[in-house]
């Protein structure tokens, strides 16, 4: 019983000791409109709300951060439930339609005020946010640092990133 | 609703210390605000203050990069001049709502 008092207070204490969150690490693996997205708007809304901000792309992520996709990336129209429930899953596959689909999605976000990639990019930059590529996702898809774009601070290994995370009230989100 | 006592002005903010009543702002009461915030203000702070104001008094929701494409300041410069999240940190000096945008 005493055990449970002394527990109960602990978690108590923990509660009213508010350990804020200061620094996220954001790692985007995938490289479809709507996941990018969600990871840029991560990170910059930490900046935002005064906190560090990293984030680290990987695999498909990359196109995010690579000057030639950045601006041109897809949503996903086959394979993908949750889009346009109603619409049968062949016609998602017509020739044309992801990139229509695709393109009145943006046409959505600007009207919200939310940017274009490299422009959240710059944005995060500017913000003091720091943007890393994946080194072997980068080798095997044989992408340079010139290809990608200029926010790109460097090509990191996997334990670089982790050392991105190092410190106090840090999280690390996976896209 | 609370009140916060800013020189000798009583003024009603929410429970964040927001203003909910942006008329009772005065660039003196910001000057004070912004002490307590750590920042000195300068020409350049007042410039966006006024900016977010206007804008607030339009009716046009705010946003981080709005403030960058005003000609004031750009983004980086923002977050230099009100550290500790720019928007969030401006809006209550300025006087204004908690912005609610997530961008």
């Amino acid at each position: 019983m005493e055990d449970v008092k002394e527990m109960t207070a602990d978690v108590k204490k923990n509660i009213e000791e508010k350990k804020p969150l200061k620094k996220v690490l954001v790692i985007c693996a995938r490289g479809t409109l709507e996941d990018v997205y969600a990871a840029l708007i991560m990170a910059n809304g930490a900046l935002s709300e005064g906190k560090e901000a990293k984030m680290f792309f990987t695999f498909f992520g990359l196109d995010a951060i690579t000057k030639a996709k950045a601006d041109h990336l897809h949503t996903a129209t086959v394979g993908n439930p949750a889009f346009m429930r109603s619409l049968p899953t062949m016609v998602g596959g017509l020739p044309g339609f992801e990139a229509l689909a695709s393109h009145m999605m943006k046409q959505e976000m600007d009207k919200l005020d939310i940017p274009p990639v490299t422009e959240f990019l710059e944005m995060i930059e500017a913000g003091g946010g720091e943007i890393y590529a994946c080194k072997l996702a980068a080798d095997m898809f044989h992408i340079k640092k010139e290809d990608l774009v200029d926010e790109v601070k460097d090509i990191i290994t996997v334990g670089q990133m982790y050392d991105l995370a190092e410190g106090d009230g840090v999280q690390i989100i996976y896209v | 609703m609370a009140q916060l006592e800013v020189n000798t002005f009583m003024i009603d903010v929410n429970d964040e210390g927001y203003f909910t009543d942006p008329s009772q702002w005065t660039s003196e009461i910001a000057k004070e605000l912004a002490d307590r915030e750590g920042i000195s203000l300068t020409d350049k702070h007042y410039e966006v203050l006024e900016f977010l104001r206007a804008k607030h008094h339009e009716g046009v929701p705010l946003s981080i990069r709005k403030v960058g494409k005003s000609g004031i300041v750009d983004i980086k410069q923002f977050y230099a001049l009100f550290p500790g999240g720019p928007l969030k940190v401006s809006s209550k000096i300025a006087g204004i709502p908690k912005p609610v945008s997530c961008v």
